[in-house]
């Protein structure tokens, strides 16, 4: 009895969380008319995405925002890494004070400190690039903190038998820590590549070209501009824009859920 | 290795994230409270020590004060009903439901959206006349509503898509905590005859007390990161009931380009994120010593 009603409370809100996406794939799958009219019959198109696709720079939007993640991304691995390992296995004075004012960024992200950063961006001359947007995001302190947690798990014994054989800091950590930590880099990886493929605020605010637009900012520009727009072509340009991650997520599902998981347990 | 190479490669390791942290995080943390003092530059006169001016225009500013009430009612209104649903789609999907595997995707995809495109598809649905919910409300005879261009309502309408957005994101911290509840304490309880409430009561609920918390912590924090949906949908409007603190910052700045009152408020949010921060580690304190 509980079971059955669970069960269908279950299936009454996952319906619930489906529909707005299942409807912008009906509006952007039918000609206009169709809209609202939930006909059976409707003939299916792909003239929306055609007509979104030309009607706005999406190409070079797409571009512009795998360079971004791109950047971001591989400056985080790089600079999370080291200081990690800093974190993880040095002694040195003001390790502790240090690592606190790592973790202030947890709270006071970018995203809040819009006013200021815009000012630096400007007087560094580098305001409309793709670097001013990824700039205030590559020190991560939450990827620092991940990977910190995940290397101080490992056991110093390979770390020294690696250094008698002769080998650099920077090697042991190439060879011993970073191989160990693969599935914390993966885990990292997809949430730092979500976050920023869909991040607008900061974006919108310090570009102004369709140099360096990114596709959440070109979509907003492309459905605020052209209002007498119709709402086919709209919903065609949102799930456009969202396909990359919702591919990627429909089809490593388990990753994407096991690594949310992976980087929310510290 | 001796001691003082070891102290020296330590720092090299931790300087390049270091020093963009100071730049991007630390500097204009405390850029934000030294030009809330001034008066913003004009290209005519330059900017000018006024003191506490700017948090006095800020008192005097119903604006302000909107936004900031709007922001706790946001808040209030998203993250009890969030946490809520998070912990019952994580119970059902961890339990043995049929078709399990389809509601976490379901649950967790507005997740990987982005809340530009997502807040363009809700948009459509409270638009008036053409909108799937006039259509809807229009069928049953009910009268027409514009139900983002009424102050009583737009910003319920926004509480409704970031519940939406934020509570399968939510349910993925529930859900690895429920795996890692020990099974035995189940059988126990199931042994001892007591009935599923009480089991949620008794053994569930306190379990994942830690995860509550870390999840009201981000929770908070999103209550007052979040904008991007209102650019879309609403702008702040109408007649600012749907201003939140950081949107009206975004105005402020950008469209005014009052730099030295967009810091002054900027100040206010940081310490409001720096209150949930303080409160969290007060409470992790707690948990500490109880264990």
């Amino acid at each position: 009895m509980t079971r059955a009603l669970e069960t269908a409370g279950g299936w009454l809100l996952a319906i619930l969380w489906v529909l707005p996406l299942a409807y912008a794939l009906w509006a952007a799958v039918h000609p206009s008319e169709f809209s609202v009219r939930f006909v059976p019959t409707a003939p299916l198109t792909l003239a929306n995405f055609e007509a979104a696709w030309n009607a706005a720079p999406f190409a070079r939007y797409f571009v512009n925002t795998v360079l971004l993640v791109t950047l971001i991304l591989g400056a985080q691995l790089v600079l999370c890494t080291l200081a990690a390992y800093a974190f993880a296995r040095y002694e040195f004075p003001g390790r502790d004070l240090a690592f606190a004012l790592v973790l202030v960024q947890l709270m006071v992200m970018p995203d809040v400190l819009i006013v200021e950063n815009y000012r630096t961006m400007a007087q560094l001359g580098i305001l409309d690039s793709t670097l001013a947007i990824g700039l205030p995001y590559m020190a991560s302190a939450f990827g620092i903190f991940l990977l910190r947690q995940t290397f101080k798990t490992i056991p110093k014994e390979l770390d020294e038998a690696a250094r008698v054989e002769g080998a650099g800091a920077l090697q042991v950590l190439w060879k011993v820590y970073v191989p160990l930590a693969r599935p914390v880099y993966i885990a990292f990886g997809l949430v730092s590549v979500s976050y920023h493929w869909n991040n607008f605020l900061w974006p919108i605010i310090v570009t102004n070209t369709v140099n360096s637009r990114p596709l959440t900012v070109g979509l907003q520009v492309f459905s605020s501009v052209d209002q007498g727009i119709d709402w086919s072509i709209i919903c065609a340009a949102t799930l456009m824009t969202s396909a990359p991650l919702l591919l990627a997520f429909l089809l490593f599902q388990r990753q994407f859920v096991q690594s949310f998981m992976r980087a929310g347990i510290r | 290795m001796n001691r003082v190479t070891a102290q020296v490669h330590g720092w090299l390791l931790l300087l390049p994230a270091a020093v963009l942290l100071a730049v991007f995080t630390h500097y204009p943390a405390g850029a934000t409270l030294w030009h809330s003092l001034f008066s913003t530059p004009k290209p005519s006169r330059p900017a000018v020590f006024v003191g506490l001016d700017n948090y006095a225009a800020m008192l005097e500013d119903p604006v302000f004060w909107e936004s900031l009430a709007n922001n706790l009612w946001f808040a209030l209104g998203t993250i009890p009903v969030s946490i809520g649903l998070a912990l019952l789609m994580a119970i059902w999907v961890n339990g043995r439901l049929a078709g399990r595997g389809f509601l976490r995707l379901a649950y967790f995809t507005p997740t990987v959206l982005p809340m530009i495109a997502v807040a363009n598809i809700w948009l459509f649905f409270f638009t008036p006349q053409y909108g799937l919910l006039e259509q809807l409300t229009g069928s049953l005879g009910l009268p027409n509503h514009n139900w983002l261009g009424s102050r009583n309502t737009a910003l319920g309408c926004l509480v409704v898509v970031t519940i939406w957005k934020e509570a399968g994101f939510f349910m993925i911290f529930y859900l690895a905590a429920l795996q890692a509840v020990p099974p035995n304490l189940y059988e126990a309880a199931r042994i001892e005859g007591a009935g599923a409430w009480t089991v949620f009561r008794r053994i569930t609920f306190p379990l994942l007390m830690p995860t509550t918390l870390f999840v009201l912590v981000n929770a908070v924090i999103n209550s007052f990161r979040l904008v991007d949906h209102i650019v879309v949908m609403t702008k702040g409007g109408p007649d600012n009931a749907t201003s939140l603190l950081l949107y009206y910052i975004y105005d402020v700045g950008f469209k005014f380009w009052d730099s030295a009152y967009a810091a002054a408020l900027t100040l206010v949010l940081l310490v409001i994120l720096g209150a949930s921060a303080l409160i969290q580690f007060v409470f992790l304190e707690k948990r500490i010593h109880y264990r």
